[in-house]
C-alpha cells in the first residue's frame, strides 16, 4: 500500500508531473479551438443548399466518429512517416483532434441550429436579414444556449482524450507520470496524475451540473 | 373586377404555380393590390392562401409566373431580395418572437442589422413601433412574458418599424386565445386607417366584413371568387363560396 502512495516519490517526481499538467493544458488549447472550428465549419456546410455538400458533411462525420482517436493518431504517428510525411506528436493530435471531435463538435451544434423553430428564420428573411446575418444573429445564438450542456460535456471528454497524447510522445500528464512511474519503479506519480485530473476537472464537472439543471426544467 | 385597376398596382402577381412535391398548391394565380387597399384572403384550409402569402416576399418561391412589389421584380435574379423585403412586412401565426430579446430587442434588430441604424436611433424609432401598437410600457419585456395578444402586437411593430410599403399578415390572430384577438384586429384596423396597404389571410370574418377592400376566395389552388365584402358574403356567385362562407359563419 505503501508503494502506492509514496509521497516521497510523488514530491520528487512533482516538476515532472506539474509540467506535463501544464502540457495536457496547453494541449487541450490547442485542440478544443481547432475541434470547435471544425465543428462549426461543418454545421454550417451541413446547411448547405448543395446536396452533394449535406452528403459530404454526413459521410464525414459519421466517418471519424466511427474511427477510435487512439488508432487515428496511432496511424496518422505511424503510418504517415511511411508515406513520407512525418509529423510530430503535437501535429498529429491537432490532427487527430480536427477530424474526430470536429465531427463531434458538429452533430452537437447541428442538432442545436436544427432545434431552433424554421419560423424563427422566416421572421428574420422577412425583415431583409441576408442568410448569414440570420444565422448569426437569430439561429446561433438560439441554438449555442440549448445546446451548452452537451459542448461543455463534450469539451470535457475532448481535455480527457488528451492522454492519448502520451502515446505519441508528447510529454503531458499522463506522458510524464508513466516516465516517473519506469523511473522510480513505482505507481505513486501515476496515482498523482490521476488525483490531478479529477481535480483539474471537477470544477467543469460540477458547471456543467449547473447548466444540464438549469436546461432540464425549461424543455 | 374590381375598380382598383386604373392605379398601378402595389403588388402585382401574375400566374404564380407552386408545387410541394406531388402537390400542386397553386395553379396559377394572379392577384393585384392597389395601394392603400385591404384584401382579406379566405379559403378552407388546403386552399393555398398562406403559401400565395408566402410568395409575395419570397418566402416561398414560386416556380413559375412573377412577383412585382412596389416597382420591384422579386423573381429578377438581380433583385436584392433582402432589399426588397424591408418594403414588405409580414407578421405569423405563431408570433415568431426571437425568445432570447426583450420586445424592444425585437423591434430593433431589423432597424441596426438591416436598415443600418445606429443603435440609438433604432431605439427612438423601436420605441416609437411599440408605441403605434399600445405597448411602450412593454418594451423590456422578453416574448414569454406577454400574452399572446401583445406578442403578437410586437411582431406587428417589428414589422412596421422598417416602414414597409406593405403588410402580409399569415392568419395573425389564429393562435390567439378569443379574447385577445380584439387587441391585434384594433391595431390592424389603425394600420389601415393610416394607409397601409394589407393582405391578410384570415378567418375572421367580422374584420373581413367590417375592413376590407376586396375579398378574396381561394379553393384548390385557385382563386375561386372576389370581390367587395358585401357581395361575397351577401351573395356570392359560386356555390362553393356560399357553402364556406356559410359553414364560418355557422
Amino acid at each position: 500500500m505503501s508503494d502506492f502512495f509514496d509521497a516521497g516519490i510523488i514530491l520528487a517526481a512533482w516538476p515532472m508531473l506539474w509540467r506535463g499538467l501544464l502540457t495536457t493544458l496547453a494541449l487541450s488549447a490547442l485542440v478544443v479551438p481547432l475541434g470547435l472550428a471544425a465543428g462549426f465549419g461543418l454545421a454550417l456546410l451541413s446547411t448547405s443548399r448543395s446536396r452533394a455538400v449535406r452528403w459530404g458533411v454526413i459521410g464525414w462525420t459519421d466517418l471519424f466518429r466511427a474511427f477510435p482517436p487512439l488508432v487515428l493518431l496511432i496511424l496518422l504517428y505511424g503510418g504517415l512517416p511511411f508515406a513520407g510525411l512525418e509529423l510530430g506528436g503535437v501535429a498529429c493530435m491537432a490532427i487527430a483532434f480536427f477530424l474526430n471531435t470536429g465531427s463531434y463538435y458538429s452533430e452537437v451544434i447541428r442538432a442545436g441550429m436544427e432545434s431552433v423553430p424554421p419560423g424563427q428564420s422566416e421572421a428574420a428573411r422577412s425583415l431583409g436579414l441576408g442568410t448569414w446575418q440570420t444565422l448569426r444573429t437569430i439561429v446561433l445564438p438560439q441554438a449555442l444556449r440549448r445546446v451548452l450542456p452537451d459542448l461543455v460535456s463534450n469539451t470535457l471528454e475532448v481535455v480527457k482524450l488528451t492522454s492519448l497524447a502520451s502515446v505519441v510522445a508528447v510529454p503531458e500528464l499522463l506522458y510524464q507520470a508513466r516516465q516517473a512511474q519506469s523511473l522510480t519503479y513505482n505507481p505513486s506519480p501515476i496515482f498523482a496524475a490521476a488525483v490531478l485530473y479529477a481535480v483539474a476537472l471537477w470544477p467543469f464537472v460540477k458547471i456543467l451540473r449547473r447548466l444540464e439543471q438549469r436546461a432540464a426544467p425549461s424543455r | 373586377m374590381t375598380t382598383t385597376t386604373r392605379v398601378a398596382p402595389l403588388i402585382d402577381a401574375r400566374g404564380l404555380h407552386k408545387h410541394f412535391g406531388p402537390l400542386h398548391v397553386l395553379k396559377g394565380v394572379d392577384l393585384m393590390v392597389a395601394p392603400r387597399e385591404l384584401v382579406v384572403v379566405i379559403g378552407p384550409s388546403g386552399s393555398g392562401k398562406s403559401t400565395l402569402l408566402r410568395c409575395l416576399n419570397l418566402l416561398e418561391t414560386p416556380d413559375s409566373g412573377s412577383v412585382v412589389v412596389d416597382g420591384i421584380d422579386l423573381m429578377d435574379p438581380r433583385t436584392d431580395i433582402n432589399l426588397a423585403r424591408q418594403r414588405i412586412g409580414m407578421v405569423f401565426q405563431s408570433f415568431n418572437l426571437y425568445p432570447t430579446m426583450s420586445a424592444l430587442g425585437n423591434v430593433t434588430l431589423a432597424l441596426r442589422h438591416v436598415a443600418g441604424k445606429s443603435a440609438a436611433e433604432a431605439d427612438v424609432l423601436g420605441m416609437a413601433a411599440l408605441a403605434r401598437v399600445g405597448l411602450a410600457d412593454r418594451a423590456g419585456h422578453r416574448p414569454h412574458q406577454l400574452s399572446g395578444g401583445q406578442q403578437q402586437r410586437v411582431a406587428i411593430a417589428r414589422a412596421v418599424a422598417l416602414e414597409p410599403r406593405a403588410m402580409l399578415f399569415d392568419e395573425p390572430t389564429s393562435s390567439l386565445d378569443p379574447e385577445l384577438v380584439g387587441s391585434v384586429l384594433a391595431v390592424m384596423r389603425e394600420l389601415r386607417a393610416d394607409g397601409m396597404t394589407m393582405v391578410v389571410v384570415s378567418h375572421e370574418m367580422g374584420f373581413a366584413r367590417a375592413a376590407a377592400d376586396r375579398v378574396v376566395f381561394m379553393e384548390d389552388g385557385a382563386i375561386v371568387e372576389q370581390g367587395p365584402p358585401d357581395a361575397i358574403f351577401g351573395d356570392a356567385t359560386h356555390s362553393r363560396t356560399r357553402a364556406f362562407v356559410g359553414q364560418i359563419r355557422a
